[in-house]
């Protein structure tokens, strides 16, 4: 059953230019701090984490009246910032692998926004393999996402207008960053940089041409973002204190009795009725 | 037919003719060129495949018509010897004209020069006023940098100036016991290495050749920065990171520590484990995933479910939707507290069922009153607490509840669950 992709094989195609011209850009901000640069380029900072938090997923749609036997969803995976920034600062390409049936499975997104649409009828599971510049990282992380093209709620209609949307909240974390990797993205929005020590000399990025790079790459105004779900730690992070609370007021309780016991090892202890 | 002929039996008609074939046969089979029919039968009757001597050696080699060979019986001397004691041997004369040189296994007799002191030297330089009291064992090394230490004090002792023994191989380069303890261990893990760990090794040095030949091609494409050099997998870690480097063209410098704001909302243990951060690149998910099965490696697996459990009835996520670094940290500390939790509830239920077995009293009720004083004290709209800390309310009741106390027997089951009794879990979990 071979699957016809309709939609485009790589995402963002205004990118493609982009993606050179920010390489070179890049560049150019090498060159003008080179000599710093390579002196600190190869130190690693210790107990330094630099994390970046992404969304990944899938959005798909029913064809409706257009859809065949084998072509029922089109359907789009992606990842993305989790605040919508620009995640081509930190990833140099995206290669998502689909299922063998697929023509080309393997599937090469070389910029920013990372997405590849799809049509077919089955569910299957992607692997979304990063792969990262090379001041940030040599080796590429894979992250697997399972396509889901049918509602959890199988008995009402499918509609063409309502997508089926999984995301999954993650953050990569790069331990004991390069100290140019860390001079690169401190001040950039899609990148967790903890404070250092004023101490440390480290070149100022390119702050001007990073503007511009990041309107190209980012989601904020992407078509789909109107699918896109919110995560907010603070719901999570309140019910985490709350139910920590119970716990430690119940184990002093616990506590409390032990003491009792152990006080009085013969006294008699009444049953209750509740 | 020799056994017959023992035996006393007749050569029957029968087993003549017999006899008469097959021996022609065998006989002509069993003889073998060039060796008698008892060595061959050694080999098991077979001819070996190959010849285990090539058969042109054994005969002579040298053409005896170039040179003259003759075997003298001389007299020689030996620099290895010290008295002069003349010995005799067969030697072999090449056209008259004898070999010379030292004896030629002298060589081999190499001495060495041990130092050697006087008892007044031992007093004033070597006595250790402990270590010579009592006998122990002591290792190799030990020994070794006792007679090492030793020969370098009584030469220091002895020089006129440090200058003139500066140069003396036992003074510029002391014995180092630590790093020949480690010298000979890696020595012998290199030698018991199996050979599945061989391979890894190639593989890893091979990844690693590989990883430089890329980088050293992106680093003339790309003009970009030398890094550090990444690491294979987490169990082979350090040494291929050891490996790594020898091989890899950009060492890495030693680095400052940077002066850093420490990670937020992190307790002793979650920092994270060595392992993960060797990998320089991982997903906190995952990381969290570590560091939970580290906190609860002590747990049974019906203990992680019923932290689980836990966590559900608290209303909590038993995998973070939103996994932040606080949201990982708080999400980790919860679980370790309900562990606690869970200890002390097993705690209190033992000291319970030992203190109601010294009473000596009968149950028609369940021993569960320590915990329904707690219950009671708890807000009771709130889920969590009476009900789950049974644990699967629904299905206790049924279980029968074991005593720690030996040979108490309960008369009576457990009473039929009732709605608001509280239900105790097995004192066997765990």
């Amino acid at each position: 059953m071979p699957h016809n992709s309709s939609a485009r094989k790589h995402g963002g195609e205004q990118s493609d230019g982009g993606g050179s011209s920010s390489k070179s850009q890049r560049g150019k901000a090498g060159r003008v701090t080179e000599d710093n640069e390579k002196k600190s380029s190869s130190k690693r900072l210790k107990d330094v984490e630099i994390s970046v938090p992404i969304v990944y997923g899938t959005i798909s749609f029913w064809l409706g009246k257009k859809a065949s036997e084998y072509n029922s969803h089109k359907w789009t995976v992606y990842i993305r910032g989790a605040s919508n920034e620009d995640l081509g600062v930190v990833i140099k390409r995206v290669v998502f692998t689909l299922h063998p049936s697929f023509n080309n499975p393997t599937r090469v997104v070389e910029a920013p926004p990372f997405e590849l649409s799809e049509s077919g009828w089955g569910e299957f599971e992607i692997v979304i393999s990063l792969h990262f510049h090379s001041d940030v990282c040599d080796k590429q992380l894979d992250l697997y996402h399972h396509l889901k093209l049918y509602p959890e709620d199988e008995s009402g209609p499918q509609s063409t207008k309502k997508p089926v949307v999984v995301e999954t909240y993650d953050e990569v974390v790069f331990s004991e960053p390069s100290e140019s990797f860390f001079a690169r993205v401190q001040n950039h929005q899609a990148v967790i940089v903890p404070r250092l020590s004023p101490s440390l000399n480290l070149p100022p990025p390119g702050s001007i041409d990073n503007m511009n790079e990041k309107k190209r790459g980012d989601t904020k105004d992407h078509p789909l973002s109107q699918w896109f779900m919110n995560f907010s730690e603070a719901d999570e992070l309140l019910k985490l204190a709350a139910a920590r609370q119970q716990v430690q007021a119940h184990i002093a309780k616990l506590r409390r009795q032990l003491n009792v016991l152990d006080g009085q090892p013969q006294q008699f202890k009444p049953t209750a009725g509740q | 037919m020799d056994a017959k002929d023992i035996l006393g039996l007749s050569k029957t008609s029968f087993s003549a003719p017999q006899e008469k074939k097959p021996r022609p046969q065998k006989d002509s089979q069993r003889k073998p060129d060039g060796i008698s029919r008892e060595v061959y039968a050694l080999t098991g009757g077979l001819a070996p495949l190959m010849p285990s001597v090539d058969v042109s050696h054994l005969k002579r080699q040298s053409q005896p018509d170039n040179e003259k060979i003759t075997w003298r019986w001389l007299p020689f001397t030996s620099s290895a010897r010290t008295d002069n004691l003349q010995l005799y041997h067969w030697v072999r004369i090449v056209n008259d004209v004898p070999p010379t040189g030292d004896y030629s296994f002298a060589k081999y007799n190499k001495s060495v020069d041990i130092v050697k002191y006087t008892e007044e030297e031992y007093e004033k330089y070597l006595t250790d006023p402990v270590a010579d009291r009592f006998p122990s064992s002591r290792t190799v090394e030990e020994l070794k940098d006792r007679y090492y230490s030793v020969s370098r004090e009584i030469l220091l002792a002895r020089a006129a100036s440090s200058a003139d023994v500066a140069g003396h191989p036992l003074v510029k380069e002391p014995y180092n016991v630590e790093q020949e303890i480690e010298r000979k261990r890696a020595l012998s893990m290199v030698l018991s290495q199996t050979k599945q760990q061989e391979r890894k090794d190639a593989e890893v040095l091979a990844e690693a050749k590989r990883i430089t030949e890329s980088r050293m091609i992106d680093k003339g494409a790309e003009e970009a920065e030398l890094h550090a050099t990444s690491t294979v997998g987490a169990e082979n870690a350090e040494r291929a990171i050891v490996d790594v480097e020898s091989v890899s063209p950009s060492s890495n410098n030693q680095l400052p520590t940077a002066v850093v704001a420490p990670p937020t909302a992190t307790g002793d243990g979650t920092s994270t484990p060595s392992s993960l951060r060797l990998l320089r690149v991982y997903l906190r998910t995952d990381a969290l995933d570590q560091m939970v099965q580290a906190a609860s490696s002590s747990a049974g697996l019906r203990t992680v479910k019923r932290v689980e459990q836990t966590l559900q009835d608290l209303g909590v996520n038993v995998k973070p939707k939103v996994p932040t670094k606080s949201v990982c940290a708080e999400h980790l500390e919860l679980r370790k507290e309900i562990l606690t939790l869970l200890n002390l509830q097993k705690q209190l239920q033992n000291k319970e069922a030992e203190a109601s077995s010294l009473r000596d009293n009968s149950y028609t009720d369940i021993p569960s009153t320590p915990k329904q004083r707690a219950n009671r004290g708890v807000d009771q709209d709130r889920s969590f607490i009476p009900d789950s800390l049974s644990f699967g309310g629904e299905r206790v009741g049924k279980r029968d509840q074991k005593r720690k106390a030996p040979g108490r027997f309960s008369e009576a089951p457990p009473s039929p669950p009732q709605s608001k009794r509280p239900r105790k879990f097995k004192a066997s979990d765990g």
